[in-house]
């Protein structure tokens, strides 16, 4: 049954660009696996971890300046600026994590928030790096070779909706792995109970950090996808906005479960779209805002954990 | 000697909750720690698991010092305790609770746990019919997929001794492990803590129960106001005028 509908999903997922007809619509698809990437690595810190990354979209911009830097200043193939950009960002990772999760908690949001900060004031102000408020445009689309044969171009929105699609499932997988390890078991625990993890002989600065990495890592990897894909990066991809909407599309989606940030990244990228097509720009935010005040209250845990918990129930009691 | 406590001193703001403590924990056996509440016991147990900086002495074990160890450090030297306040880990299962407690057996790397390698799924199954060993050990069988706080009050008590065992200590300490709980449970943690000795693991036990202390003690060590006042067998301590007089008081 299991496998069926796994099956079902993946062939849905797969053929997506032959039923989706409206170029558009693949445009809100590829938006939507970029912020799945993004909810799957904030939903490693906060969901299984308990630590709130405020910043997360400061290793978001760093990945996608990497990948665009790279390309335009150095030259360098798309597929070797991605390794960088996740490089990179997990490098920042380890930074954060490492001065902060030694005391966790409230310290750590507010240093993922200064961070965020001062990267931002970074991309602004070191114009002859990043050319400043103006951004960077012009970053080549993605493109690679093979063994100097083989050209594979991904301009199209197609061709790219299955480069998101491939990223987002190795983070998908990475995700469930770990989860499913005792890698991801000292994440629970630590959230769970700090004092008991450690003394079962957890080292929790050593797990929390580790998550820091590997999370920023993926949110690094999304910005060189992002890059690649609108061709400009400006000092806007660290905004706040970006943090506050991967928050809601794991808070609301269900923190703490492999498919929630997925759900929550799909619905709140769809969502403002299609309130834009449906209402004026005044009726837009407030709706969104509603919605997403209703979704709190009624389906506090997230969505996925409480269908999960209705369909037990319904199992249970025929 | 297994453990070795010198000359331990600790003090929270002017009080001293350790004054001048030393003991020794003889391996393979079962030492009580009892006294009064405020005796220090609790803090003793937190300085030997690294959860506190004493100001002056040292702990020792298997002449080894483990003062200036961080607690999970202290249990990978097979150092493993509970905690006075019950203390698991809520929102998940039973299951994964010892799941967890299995931590230090487990050797799969980052990257084998990425690239999914098969040795990982064999540790894994392998852990898993070990947890449900020690579930089944304990009693806590029938309650496997449960949330942990779902669990009635002394069993939860049980898990936490499950948890621990898990992390194959063979140093454990336990503080109070059978507090709040009725007649026939504590019974059954004396049969547990009974069995655990006969595996060979050497057991440091804080506990208000004086029957159960009476029971099962090789060894009693008895602190009054961050001082060893008295030591010795069970039958020894229940003579002993001073012992007496900590606990009813009087000069």
């Amino acid at each position: 049954m299991r496998r069926i509908r796994l099956g079902v999903l993946g062939l849905l997922l797969v053929t997506a660009p032959a039923w989706v007809w409206n170029p558009y619509y693949v445009h809100i698809l590829i938006m939507a696996g970029i912020f799945a990437i993004l909810a799957l690595s904030l939903n490693l810190l906060l969901g299984y971890t308990g630590q709130l990354s405020l910043g997360h979209a400061a290793f978001f911009g760093i990945g996608a300046y990497t990948s665009a830097l790279l390309a335009l200043r150095l030259h360098w193939p798309a597929w070797a600026g991605f390794m960088a950009a996740i490089v990179l960002a997990g490098i920042a990772g380890y930074g954060v994590g490492k001065v902060s999760l030694k005391l966790r908690g409230a310290y750590f949001v507010l240093v993922t928030i200064s961070f965020a900060g001062v990267i931002y004031l970074v991309s602004v102000n070191w114009m002859e790096l990043t050319n400043g408020p103006l951004g960077l445009p012009g970053v080549p689309p993605l493109e690679i070779t093979i063994l100097g044969l083989v050209d594979l171009s991904f301009r199209s929105k197609a061709s790219y909706y299955y480069v998101v699609l491939t990223v987002a499932s190795a983070a998908y997988l990475i995700c469930h792995r770990l989860v499913h390890s005792r890698i991801g078991r000292a994440f629970v625990a630590l959230r769970e109970n700090e004092a008991l993890a450690e003394s079962v002989g957890i080292n929790g600065t050593r797990y929390l950090v580790l998550a820091a990495v590997v999370s920023a890592a993926m949110a690094g990897a999304a910005g060189s996808l992002y890059a690649h894909y609108t061709r400009f990066v400006s000092p806007e991809v660290f905004l706040f906005s970006y943090t506050v909407t991967m928050v809601i599309m794991v808070v609301a989606g269900g923190k703490g479960t492999l498919a929630g940030p997925v759900v929550g990244a799909v619905l709140f990228t769809a969502l403002p779209e299609a309130l834009r097509e449906a209402t004026s720009w005044q009726w837009q935010m407030l709706l969104y805002g509603i919605f997403l005040i209703l979704t709190v209250f009624f389906l506090p845990k997230g969505m996925v954990p409480t269908l999960e918990t209705w369909l037990r129930e319904r199992r249970a009691s025929p | 000697m297994s453990l070795a406590v010198e000359e331990l001193a600790v003090r929270f703001g002017g009080v001293a909750a350790l004054a001048d403590v030393s003991f020794e924990v003889e391996p393979g056996r079962i030492t009580s720690m009892i006294g009064p509440n405020g005796a220090g016991k609790t803090t003793a147990f937190n300085v030997i698991t690294g959860f506190l900086r004493p100001i002056r002495g040292r702990v020792l074990y298997e002449g080894e010092p483990l003062t200036g160890l961080r607690p999970f450090q202290v249990a990978e030297r097979g150092i493993v305790r509970t905690f006075q306040k019950t203390n698991v880990f809520p929102l998940i299962t039973v299951f994964d609770n010892v799941m967890i407690g299995l931590h230090l057996r487990e050797r799969a790397g980052l990257l084998a746990i990425l690239l999914g390698h098969r040795r990982v799924r064999e540790e894994e199954a392998t852990l898993a019919s070990l947890a449900d060993e020690i579930l089944a050990f304990v009693g806590l069988s029938h309650r496997r997929n449960e949330a942990a706080s779902a669990l009635p009050y002394g069993e939860q008590r049980l898990l936490e001794l499950a948890i621990a065992l898990a992390a194959q200590p063979r140093l454990l300490l336990l503080d109070e492990p059978a507090s709040g709980m009725n007649p026939a449970e504590k019974t059954t943690v004396m049969g547990l803590i009974r069995r655990i000795r006969e595996q060979g693991v050497t057991i440091l036990l804080v506990e208000h129960d004086m029957r159960l202390v009476m029971g099962i003690s090789d060894q009693v060590i008895v602190l009054h106001h961050g001082r060893v006042i008295a030591r010795g067998t069970p039958s020894e301590i229940q003579g002993d005028p001073q012992v007496i007089r900590a606990y009813l008081g009087g000069r």
